[in-house]
């Protein structure tokens, strides 16, 4: 479980990266936090001939407010998500969201570029990116490109990041009065993997949703936006109407099998999350359907 | 702690002022493991080492057509690249069979496969080069054709007439199979009021030691001498077949055993890549170094359990069992692993089923059948597991056919704590158990019938909870009946001998070997507590077959009772030497002198008459000043093997209390109670830990770990992240209680208590979630219990 060789290249300033990812393209990958890409290289997984380190590089650390905007820098570690106030002010789901991002140790190292950059279906913060409506901020040969999180993700592993680009910043809208988050996963420990997960965000009005957004994650190649989640916006819920838009839920999913669960169960339970988390954000215990039609 | 039987006089030596037996005192090793001075087979460099790395099989069952290993000659760094073929000059291959297994059959096993593989992970070339790193890279250049060939993977059908069969010398897939039947079950089952028939289900799974198997041996051509350094937990049957495969005498075999991190039964076995190791170096001359990777590990590191048991009970409606029949299956990869067999952990479900209860009626038969899957052998409390959660399923069917509560029925059907000495039905003689204090003590300490009112509350919230319990017993303190008398080079007693320095402290070496249990500590409570030294006087040697008595090591719960008992009889002689001597140095007489905190005293009134590192001083270096004719002896060995019985078996009743989510199917394991009777506690803190650490693996295999093969066996789940190993943040507060019945065959009286946790644990889990899931009609007899699982019997999906 050794590597194999490989050259290693400390990234100097974001230009410099760029400048090394043009010249090496694909035989290149980005080293920021290493939490995927380091196991992977030791299991013979991948083995790139030339690492670039963006660990050193200052300008993409850091969260900041900008009028209605936080921007975080792709360095941002999974465990500032769970420490800084502005995330707790203006993006609280995120907060929540990292608890369950593996452990501490891989919290302490892992960045959110990383994760992003990474696009495992089964991880929380690309679910969240779709939630939160946020822009992914990435730098290449042409210059800046500023990515939807829904457009961001194609596939399993797979994103609009060429091999030449990096991924330098995410944009989410500061959570505004009247808005609230849900977030849960089922995992067989904490910290594994979801079986499926949802991170959600909402805008209230009265008892009802102005707005709802579905971040479901573990339930296909990519992160998905559910769009079941218009049946609930603007209206008033009922046990029968959650019910439609849980029917309409499992329609629009189209899970995968792996050794944890079934396509069956996976749909089973979006539905029960869909019911947990329109319960939970409206305070109606009552909606808590668990999954049934 | 309360204890049924008191013997004071008995525990005489033991019960010395300022003894440390039964009390909580710190480790002796923690302060070095601590802060990272430990040793590790992998921490070793050796002038000249060299790294192997094995090309080992993509396919579970194929012919080697041919294999290319000149690119990778030809790779830097690489010395040698070996294949079966030219290894087999150096070692000898095995068969792992015992004679007392009646009909136990395997086929030869050789240290790198030859022709054939038959497991995915078998090793089919070894590559040596000056790193790791350097081999793994040759590895990927070496060329091996192969042509794939049926593999054999699902157990049921292993014995059909259409499956191929793995070995053709050996006629069929059947390994082993062994019948029992005992009193008159035909006639009880048409007796009873009520019959009850289950299948019960045991995903196979591993130990996942944190450190993995790891060898160094280094063979020195001057001498003719090979050292194996090796984490294993039987340096001397390391020793015997290291030197009987190699060509070798014992006395040309040295294994040195340092820090060890982990075993659970998964290194007390003969790995064909730890003898290709051994084989290498003789080889090739010079150090080589095996550290399996996690991977490997996954893939040949033993698994266990995997195990399909059909189970029936027989039942009266005053709760009296009738009888037990079992019928079961397992399968155990390709060959019967050496030198202990793949055959034990069936043999033990025989022998254990229906053991704590009183019903003479049993029938059982256990067949063992080969696969194409990594191999199988004995894993922490071998069979336990099973035999106590069928055992234990089917006392909780019949009880909820005859709608009786669980404790009631045992209460009704455990036998009498006064029934001893008695005998099972399968013929296992227990010498005292304490079912009955046990169970009643647990029922007290989780507070049994308020949690039933909290369970009966909570379920009108639509919270389901259960409570499930699990009475069993346990083999300890294995004699000679175990392997020695099936053949087997494993010795069943151990030996310790013990020294006064020059200084007045104690060297003590011992047979018995640490991986974490605290050998060490518990064998200086006991050379401390008899000679009357404090425990940082006494300096405990274990671990190398050139330096300590030869002995069996640490297995089958035997440290404490077989190797603790050997310190105890060795010390007693050191001191009664000891007391000789200070009876001539004072002109007094041994009776009137005692050892107490490192000085001789008076008996009569305590007075210290002579330091014992004066009294060393005298010995060693001025014995002139002593009486004509008298030769100190400041030296005592002795070796102990239990006699009277053929085990000293173990008893106790575990307790979980779960909830379920009916909607995800999760289980949520909420607290955990054990009660256990493993005879004298040396160690408190050791012994509670040696539970807890039980009970936690066996909640692994209950909820978590399973080994996926795929239908062309192919182990897909070889990794941390996919293979669910239990983490802290799942388990339960695991409250520990004891009952005391010491046996009576050694003076210490201590049995074993390192694999009463995972006997029960499973069981109790198992039967806690049926009992939640009762509103809902259902029963499960799978582990482990996914949520999958969980939501297909409750229909949900």
């Amino acid at each position: 479980m050794k590597a194999a060789a490989f050259a290693y290249a400390r990234a100097t300033s974001v230009a410099n990266a760029l400048e090394l990812l043009a010249v090496h393209g694909e035989k290149a990958r980005v080293l920021s936090g290493g939490q995927s890409l380091i196991p992977a290289m030791n299991l013979r997984l991948v083995a790139p001939e030339v690492i670039v380190d963006i660990g050193d590089l200052a300008e993409l650390r850091g969260i900041v407010v900008k009028g209605d905007t936080l921007v975080m820098g792709a360095l941002t570690r999974h465990a500032d998500l769970l420490k800084s106030s502005d995330i707790v002010k203006c993006a609280p789901l995120l907060g929540a969201a990292a608890a369950h991002v593996a452990h501490p140790a891989i919290r302490n190292r892992g960045t959110i570029g990383g994760s992003l950059a990474q696009a495992d279906p089964a991880s929380e913060l690309p679910a969240c990116m779709l939630a939160l409506g946020a822009t992914i901020v990435v730098h290449g040969p042409g210059g800046e490109r500023r990515i939807a999180a829904e457009d961001f993700f194609t596939g399993i592993y797979e994103t609009q990041l060429a091999p030449q680009d990096l991924l330098v910043a995410i944009e989410l809208p500061v959570a505004r009065t009247g808005s609230a988050h849900f977030f849960q996963e089922f995992a067989r420990r904490h910290g594994d993997y979801a079986i499926v997960g949802l991170a959600a965000q909402a805008m209230l009005q009265g008892d009802r949703f102005a707005d709802l957004r579905l971040g479901y994650f573990a339930v296909g190649d990519k992160p998905v936006l559910a769009k079941a989640a218009s049946k609930l916006a603007g209206a008033t819920i009922t046990p029968a109407l959650l019910a439609e838009a849980s029917d309409a839920l499992s329609h629009e999913l189209d899970p995968h099998e792996d050794q944890q669960a079934t396509p069956a169960m996976r749909r089973h339970l979006a539905r029960v999350l869909l019911a947990r988390c329109v319960a939970s954000l409206l305070n109606r215990p009552d909606l808590n359907i668990g999954g049934r039609s | 702690m309360s204890s049924i039987r008191s013997n004071p006089q008995r525990l005489s030596v033991l019960d010395r002022p300022n003894s440390y037996i039964g009390k909580t005192v710190p480790r002796p090793n923690l302060d070095r493991l601590l802060q990272g001075r430990g040793s590790y087979v992998s921490d070793m460099e050796l002038p000249r080492m060299a790294h192997v790395v094995f090309l080992r099989s993509p396919y579970a069952h194929a012919e080697i057509v041919s294999i290319d290993a000149a690119a990778a000659r030809r790779m830097p760094g690489v010395i040698a690249v070996v294949t079966g073929k030219e290894l087999a000059d150096v070692i000898t291959p095995w068969i792992g069979v015992l004679s007392h297994l009646k009909g136990l059959k395997s086929a030869p096993q050789s240290a790198i496969a030859v022709d054939r593989v038959c497991w995915q992970g078998e090793a089919v070339a070894a590559i040596v080069a000056t790193s790791r790193a350097a081999a793994e890279d040759a590895v990927e250049h070496v060329g091996v054709e192969y042509r794939e060939l049926e593999a054999v993977t699902d157990m049921r059908t292993a014995l059909d007439p259409a499956t191929p069969v793995i070995h053709a010398s050996l006629g069929d897939n059947l390994a082993f199979e062994r019948i029992l039947d005992a009193g008159a079950v035909d006639q009880a089952f048409a007796g009873s009021d009520a019959v009850v028939e289950a299948e019960f289900i045991f995903g196979r799974h591993t130990g996942v030691t944190l450190e993995p198997r790891s060898v160094v041996a280094d063979w020195d051509a001057a001498e003719a001498r090979l050292t194996i350094y090796q984490g294993t937990q039987a340096p001397h049957m390391v020793q015997n077949i290291a030197a009987l495969h190699l060509g070798l005498r014992e006395a040309q075999v040295r294994v040195v055993c340092k820090d060890v991190g982990g075993s659970f039964g998964i290194k007390v076995h003969i790995y064909a890549d730890e003898m290709a190791t051994y084989a290498l170096a003789k080889l090739l001359r010079r150090p080589i170094k095996f550290v399996a990777d996690r991977v490997e590990s996954f893939n040949t590191d033993i698994h266990a359990r995997d195990h399909r048991c059909k189970g029936k009970i027989g039942v009266q409606r005053d709760g009296t069992i009738t009888a037990f029949e079992i019928d079961d299956l397992t399968g155990i990869g390709p060959y019967s692993m050496y030198p202990r067999t793949s055959a034990i952990e069936a043999n033990q479900v025989v022998n254990l089923v229906g053991g704590p209860y009183t019903t003479k009626n049993y029938r059982a038969r256990a067949r063992v059948v080969f696969q194409n899957k990594n191999v199988m052998c004995q894993y922490r409390a071998v069979g336990h597991p099973i035999a106590c959660s069928v055992t234990e399923g089917l006392v909780d069917l019949a009880a909820m056919k005859i709608g009786m509560d669980p404790v009631e029925i045992r209460r009704r059907n455990l036998i009498a704590d006064d029934a001893y000495p008695c005998a099972s039905p399968s013929g296992l003689r227990f010498e005292q158990l304490s079912h009955h204090a046990s169970l009643a003590k647990i029922v007290e300490m989780m507070n049994y019938e308020a949690l039933r009112a909290e369970q009966a509350a909570l379920r009108k919230q639509g919270i389901h909870r259960g409570i499930g319990i699990a009475s069993f017993i346990e083999v300890t303190n294995p004699s000679a009946a175990f392997y020695g008398v099936g053949g087997a080079k494993i010795s069943s007693q151990d030996g310790v001998a013990v020294r006064l320095d020059a200084q007045g402290s104690v060297i003590c070496q011992t047979s018995i070997t640490e991986q974490g249990q605290g050998s060490q500590s518990l064998t200086a409570q006991i050379v401390g507590s008899v000679l009357g030294v404090s425990m940082d006087r006494v300096r405990v040697i274990l671990g190398d077959t050139d330096m300590t008595p030869y002995g069996g090591g640490t297995w089958a719960s035997r440290g404490a009772g077989i190797g603790g008992e050997a310190a105890l009889q060795a010390t007693k002689i050191l001191r009664k030497n000891i007391l000789d001597v200070a009876a001539v140095i004072l002109q007094s007489t041994p009776a009137e002198l005692d050892i107490i905190d490192n000085a001789v005293v008076n008996v009569s009134d305590g007075a210290r008459r002579i330091e014992l590192d004066e009294l060393a001083r005298i010995v060693y270096f001025r014995p002139d000043t002593l009486p004509p004719g008298i030769q100190p002896e400041p030296m005592a060995t002795r070796h102990y093997v239990p006699r009277d019985y053929p085990f000293a078996f173990t008893n106790g009743v575990q307790a979980a209390w779960v909830e379920v989510d009916t909607d995800t199917g999760f289980v949520k394991l909420l607290k955990h109670w054990v009660v256990e009777d493993c005879g004298t506690i040396i160690n408190p803190q050791l012994v509670d830990e040696q539970i807890r650490g039980g009970v936690v693996q066996g909640l692994g295999a209950a909820l978590f770990e399973k080994c996926v093969y795929d239908d062309r066996g192919q182990l897909t789940n070889a990794n941390m992240a996919d293979y669910l190993v239990p983490m802290s943040g799942e388990m339960p507060d695991i409250d520990v209680g004891h009952v005391v019945s010491p046996t009576r065959e050694s003076e210490l009286g201590a049995k074993g208590a390192g694999e009463a946790g995972t006997a029960g644990a499973a069981a109790a889990v198992a039967n806690a979630v049926n009992d939640a899931l009762k509103p809902f009609g259902t029963m499960i007899t799978e582990i482990p219990l996914t949520p999958q699982v969980i939501l297909s019997a409750l229909g949900r999906i």
